[in-house]
């Protein structure tokens, strides 16, 4: 019999409704990987021991019943550590779940334990987290992508059969990209963001990290909807992504923006998302070249906002209520300073500063207004791009998955791996990563499909197509 | 030089909603610290704010009832600093657009009608509350405050002096109390005062050096804090001082102010918008239902008191003042023509006791059916005015129905003519030589025959009465 963790959810849903496997089976399987590989892809920060038994009595009517999940360690689950990979967090057990985490729960999900990331969300390979690095299943000296990194890993290494991770310039579809799976960013407001320790609210996103499209649309189907204790998510019925899922692309009009290909975009990347292109086209989807010509201020005005809204969002980690507090301290100003001082690594410290910058006076109007002005502009690009084309085809990343430590110490050459990423987030769109190609190193290459927004479906219709059509994803790597 | 004074007043207002601002949790006073708390109000990471629309309601209230503009669109901004009592190290406020702008509020100082523009009214949460424990170096923080609904209500500088300052104040506080939106107690702090004043020459139109004044902890407070302030410029412009921007504190203690920090130390609050509130657009609508529903108001009620009962129109405005206060005025009136003599005794000797107890007409305790009753003993013969003061004064103290108060102390007023008589006769025939010296023209010892006759009623034989039945006796 095949081994359980390579599986996909739908297909392992199948199995456990035809009561060939039992919950406990999968735990039991992924555990003996996470046991084997864990310590070389240190994609966990935490794993769970479910109850065998009690995981075998899930709800079977559940639309996830006794499927294994994995959660971004910034997505709070009542009474576990949830820590954003920082010390300052560390010990912070949040007192409840998650809307994400609720739904889960409630159609018999079992959560697995919590992936690694970026310090707060801060980075694209997964370096700056308090725990160290994850690193890329396809090669161990590499980088798995970020923020998610160590849910992609995870999925990649089959360590968890599904996961969650959260995109806000790029971090579900980079690192989705760079491990060889399938990330999707929702329409920013389809996915409840109660629980999720934000980092740039108007930007932040759960979403799901999965083995193939099928997956995605199934989770996807689970997590989405209003939550009345976010007012940020929108009142959109949620469809039944599951109709999406149909082989036919004819008439679909795909617009490639001639910006994406340019100076920087690695050559195999190029040809690997061209070749994609090809295929959908070769299935009977109309090309169209297209324009968004205020990309190239896309990374510069991300830069402004998002670390706007991260140095308040991260204000309240102050060591008063919980989380790290620096052990003495003259008084209360001495006692912040240390206490966030120690707390913090330093990409966190880089970006409060940058944030707490712009927003300060005499600066605001030059930055975070001027930024949000040009963030318009982008929303507007789209707008109308989206007249002349239902989807939007680029490259996900302009590399494969760098080395691990090659960006370190050069954080605009480490932003610039979200160049393609960060203007889904900039105009709230819904944005997905599928493998769409190998260098020749064989590294996983990802192609991203962007659509208007709350329009899920027709990703999905895409990108199912595409994966029906092509093997990239049922490639593994080989640990 | 002839000096004037330029006040403008800044009003926190926690609005009695049931629930927080942002989050479902009670606004209840005086409970376990950190009882009434949950993630949202503890900013706890990945919690988010939802707006409780009833706090935006009664803000809208009070932005119509101070003649307000609604915003059309509805954003809020976070207010970036650090301190404990802010969970989330910023609050969520309102900045370059506050829900509402450009109203005004009439006061009566003295004779003199007053217009004083209101320049915004906006929402916001209020801070938890520390506590330094004596002796210790550490503090402890409860965040049941945290959260609350906070309306800022803020004038233009239209106050001319400490006195404005306070009829402004007691103005808003009786306007406040009419929509019941808020308990308004500075003592609770559920209503505080921040003012910003300058002086400047007479005359002269560009403003003086402002100082921002904080905590004032009464209306007497602000107008004692503002006229010790406004004192201190003029003789710190006399001694050629240059006067700085700068808080002070008015410490209640030594009544004097005292610096806090300059302009130079003033924090900057790196004001942004708030992103996990989506901005709205108010239904108009919904505006206009508050608007006809919004209560009759202070000015309006004097108006029809005057018209209505023919009161004068200062006795309407005190009458007025208080929304409970002319409540019971008016429940009164409904059982009772003479609405003058009602307003008598609401102005005399019953806002007296609310004066000496600190307590409003509801707390005092006497129905208005109970004060009805007493105006009609009155009327009636049956006790007399003088005795109807102590028998108010002891239903007060007692919280008796006047009525049983009147029957338990039989102080009932004795009008029976033949009871009267025989008591007149008894002391007639008693008092033979008196009765003699009034006979032979001695007038003023019918003083004593009556001082008589009261005694043996022990003071309830009805006055008048008593005096024509003995002169009529003394005729014979």
């Amino acid at each position: 019999m095949e081994k359980l963790q390579s599986l996909t959810a739908h297909r392992l849903k199948e199995l456990i409704e035809k009561g060939d496997v039992r919950p406990s089976n999968i735990l039991s399987d992924l555990f003996d990987r996470i046991k084997a590989l864990d310590g070389k892809v240190k994609a966990f920060v935490r794993v769970n021991k479910p109850d065998a038994a009690e995981a075998d009595r899930v709800n079977k009517a559940g639309k996830l019943a006794g499927i294994p999940i994995t959660i971004k360690d910034n997505i709070c689950v009542k009474d576990e550590e949830t820590t954003c990979a920082s010390k300052i967090l560390a010990d912070f057990k949040p007192p409840y779940d998650a809307t994400v985490i609720k739904k889960l729960r409630a159609e018999g999900a079992i959560l697995m334990g919590k992936s690694n990331m970026d310090e707060f969300a801060f980075g694209s390979s997964c370096e700056t987290s308090c725990y160290g690095p994850t690193k890329n299943p396809w090669d161990l000296e590499r980088i798995p992508g970020g923020s998610s990194g160590g849910s992609a890993a995870a999925v990649a290494a089959d360590e968890t059969i599904l996961a969650l991770g959260s995109d806000t310039g790029g971090s579900i579809r980079q690192p989705a990209s760079l491990c060889g799976v399938v990330g999707l960013k929702p329409t920013y407001g389809r996915v409840s963001r109660y629980g999720l320790i934000a980092f740039a609210s108007s930007l932040d996103q759960i979403g799901p990290i999965t083995k193939d499209v099928e997956d995605a649309a199934l989770l996807l189907g689970v997590i989405a909807g209003h939550d009345e204790m976010d007012s940020t998510s929108v009142d959109v019925p949620v469809p039944d992504y599951k109709r999406s899922l149909v082989k036919d692309v004819r008439g679909l009009r795909i617009g490639v923006p001639k910006e994406y290909f340019i100076k920087g975009l690695d050559k195999e990347v190029e040809d690997s998302v061209r070749g994609a292109i090809n295929v959908l086209k070769d299935l009977g989807a109309k090309i169209v070249d297209i324009s968004l010509p205020h990309t190239e201020y896309a990374v510069s005005t991300y830069y402004i906002i998002a670390p706007a809204e991260a140095s308040s969002n991260l204000a309240r980690f102050d060591g008063v209520q919980y989380g790290h507090r620096a052990k003495t301290s003259k008084d209360m100003i001495d006692m912040y300073i240390k206490t966030r001082s120690e707390g913090f690594g330093n990409e966190a410290k880089r970006r409060i500063l940058l944030g707490t910058y712009c927003l300060s006076s005499g600066y605001y109007d030059a930055y975070y207004l001027k930024a949000q002005k040009v963030r318009t502009r982008i929303r507007e690009d789209f707008d109308k791009a989206f007249g002349a084309c239902d989807l939007v085809v680029t490259p996900t990343s302009p590399t494969a998955a760098f080395k691990i430590g090659e960006k370190m110490d050069d954080p605009l050459s480490m932003y610039l791996s979200d160049i393609y990423t960060i203007p889904a987030n900039l105009a709230g769109l819904p944005a997905m990563s599928i493998p769409c190609g190998f260098s020749k190193n064989s590294l996983p290459i990802g192609m991203q499909i962007l659509a208007k927004p709350f329009d899920e479906e027709t990703i999905f219709r895409a990108a199912y197509t595409f994966e029906q059509n092509t093997e990239f994803h049922k490639q593994k790597p080989k640990l | 030089m002839n000096y004037e004074t330029v006040i403008g007043l800044e009003v926190h207002l926690q609005l009695s909603t049931n629930t927080k601002a942002f989050c479902g949790c009670s606004t209840k006073f005086g409970q376990p610290p950190n009882s009434q708390t949950c993630p949202v109000c503890l900013g706890f990471p990945g919690s988010l704010p939802v707006l409780n629309e009833e706090a935006f309601n009664y803000a809208i209230k009070v932005a119509l009832a101070l003649n307000c503009k609604i915003q059309d669109l509805i954003k809020f901004d976070r207010k970036n600093y650090y301190y404990p009592d802010l969970p989330k190290n910023f609050q969520i406020s309102q900045y370059d657009m506050p829900l509402s702008y450009d109203g005004f509020v009439d006061i009566s100082s003295g004779a003199k009608r007053k217009r004083i523009r209101i320049k915004r009214v906006h929402l916001e949460e209020d801070a938890g509350k520390l506590m330094h424990p004596a002796g210790e170096n550490y503090s402890l923080v409860d965040y049941n405050r945290g959260g609350m609904p906070l309306l800022e209500i803020v004038t233009e500088p239209d106050l001319s002096s400490p006195e404005e300052a306070y009829d402004y104040l007691t103005k808003l506080k009786s306007i406040l109390g009419y929509l019941k939106v808020s308990d308004c107690d500075m003592e609770k702090g559920s209503l505080r005062c921040d003012a910003n004043i300058s002086v400047r020459p007479r005359g002269e139109t560009k403003l003086g050096t402002k100082v921002e004044l904080k905590n004032m902890n009464s209306f007497k407070g602000v107008k004692l804090g503002l006229e010790y302030e406004s004192k201190r410029q003029v003789a710190a412009i006399g001694d050629n001082e240059k006067l700085v921007q700068e808080t002070r504190l008015w410490d209640v203690e030594k009544n004097i102010t005292v610096s806090m920090r300059s302009k130079e130390e003033a924090q900057d609050y790196r004001y942004f918008p708030e992103p996990d509130l989506v901005p709205f657009v108010v239904d108009k609508i919904t505006i206009e239902k508050v608007r006809k529903d919004l209560p009759e108001l202070p000015e309006a009620k004097t108006d029809r008191f005057v018209k209505e009962f023919g009161l004068s129109e200062y006795d309407a405005n005190v009458l007025t003042s208080d929304v409970d206060f002319a409540g019971y005025f008016e429940t009164c009136a409904r059982s009772y023509k003479n609405a003058k003599t009602i307003a008598n005794w609401l102005m005399g000797d019953i806002m007296a006791q609310m004066n000496t107890r600190n307590a409003g007409i509801k707390e005092l305790g006497l129905t208005a059916d109970g004060l009805v009753a007493l105006l009609k003993m009155i009327d009636s013969q049956a006790i007399s005015g003088k005795m109807a003061k102590e028998v108010l004064l002891e239903a007060i103290e007692t919280k008796k129905d006047p009525a049983i108060v009147v029957k338990e102390k039989g102080l009932s007023q004795i009008s029976d003519s033949s009871k009267i008589e025989e008591v007149v006769s008894v002391v007639i025939s008693r008092e033979a030589k008196t009765v003699a010296d009034y006979k032979n023209g001695k007038k003023a010892a019918i003083t004593f025959l009556i001082g008589q006759i009261m005694k043996e009623t022990r003071g309830k034989a009805n006055p008048g009465l008593v005096n024509e039945i003995l002169k009529k006796k003394l005729g014979e």
